[in-house]
């Protein structure tokens, strides 16, 4: 892609695709060009199952502004839950 | 051009041919029925995948007297929808551009064995497409022609060099072997006027034949009729530029 700006990371989770739920292993999170927000570049995220092939995605694309607000809200809820005493499997 | 009396047919259909290191790969080939001679066309697909957009682009370049050729540059990255595997590939920082160069040189190779090709061929590529058409017009012979829109990262910092782009395409530009035209859009941040602006300082700096135009109110991607960089007056006037371009370089009496 343009920017090649990308970062993947494990995670462990379920995602629901094209084809029902599958098991994730992996996210990219990219800052490049979308496929469908009308934007020129925009943050990608894709939770993908490499071993079940292309087609094993969930694709998240945001403008700048809706990542960082997700990104807060994720940080705000984990932070909710880990005060409750919620967290499970937190190492 | 074509007038309305005239008969026009076209043949399109995905083949298979041999790419880097002499990897099968499949290609989208389209070309004008009839003996010919043609000349041929690389199309090289965007980073986006090797969509609709560029099979029609293919067929594009056969409406207009083209024997043309678009390979798959991610067929080694496994099959699906084109925007899945192109998000694949996205997560994998892209193909390595020694990889799009074999691929390229040998769709070039299957037009030449072609017994209806005039023996003139060129390349055109969008965006990652682009840089990869300047890039193979530098490394490799057999080209007559490259068409480079809006190809970002020609110009790279060290700190984007990769193992997958060892090399800044702009550093291969002594060895350019073919004429080339670029369209660029004012707005776009990849490549930036500042980087096309010094493109074309190299390229002047070693004398190679070039068209550069740059287009005010166009981004990245004017071409592209399905996104919101889609700028119809500029996309006509660069189609028009392209067609003329490779008319002057590609037909059998050309230079």
């Amino acid at each position: 892609m343009c920017t090649m700006i990308v970062q993947q990371a494990e995670i462990d989770g379920s995602g629901k695709g094209a084809k029902g739920w599958f098991t994730l292993r992996q996210v990219n999170v990219s800052y490049d060009h979308p496929y469908h927000v009308p934007l020129e570049h925009a943050l990608n995220i894709d939770f993908v199952n490499e071993a079940e092939g292309a087609g094993a995605r969930v694709a998240v694309e945001l403008s700048v502004e809706s990542a960082r607000q997700l990104l807060q809200t994720i940080q705000a809820v984990l932070a909710r839950a880990e005060a409750g005493g919620y967290l499970e499997g937190d190492t | 051009m074509y007038h309305t009396h005239m008969y026009e047919g076209m043949l399109a259909e995905t083949v298979t041919m041999r790419g880097d290191k002499g990897d099968v790969i499949n290609a989208y080939y389209a070309r004008p029925l009839g003996a010919g001679p043609f000349p041929g066309m690389v199309v090289i697909h965007h980073a986006p995948g090797w969509d609709e957009w560029y099979r029609e682009a293919t067929r594009k370049f056969a409406h207009h007297g083209y024997a043309a050729i678009s390979p798959n540059l991610y067929f080694r990255d496994g099959h699906g929808t084109p925007e899945d595997v192109g998000a694949k590939v996205r997560a994998a920082g892209g193909v390595p551009d020694d990889q799009a160069v074999g691929d390229v040189e040998g769709a070039m190779r299957y037009l030449r064995s072609l017994p209806y090709i005039n023996g003139k061929v060129g390349v055109f590529g969008t965006c990652s497409g682009g840089r990869h058409a300047f890039l193979v017009a530098c490394r490799v012979r057999g080209f007559d022609a490259a068409v480079d829109c809006w190809g970002g990262r020609v110009a790279m910092s060290k700190e984007e060099l990769t193992p997958k782009q060892p090399v800044a395409p702009i550093d291969y530009t002594k060895d350019l072997s073919c004429p080339l035209l670029g369209l660029f859009g004012e707005e776009d941040k990849s490549p930036s006027p500042e980087q096309v602006a010094q493109h074309e300082r190299e390229l002047k700096k070693h004398g190679k034949t070039y068209e550069f135009h740059m287009y005010p109110q166009a981004g990245h991607g004017f071409f592209y009729y399905d996104r919101p960089a889609y700028r119809q007056e500029q996309a006509v006037d660069g189609w028009k530029k392209v067609f003329a371009f490779l008319e002057k370089y590609l037909s059998a009496k050309g230079a």
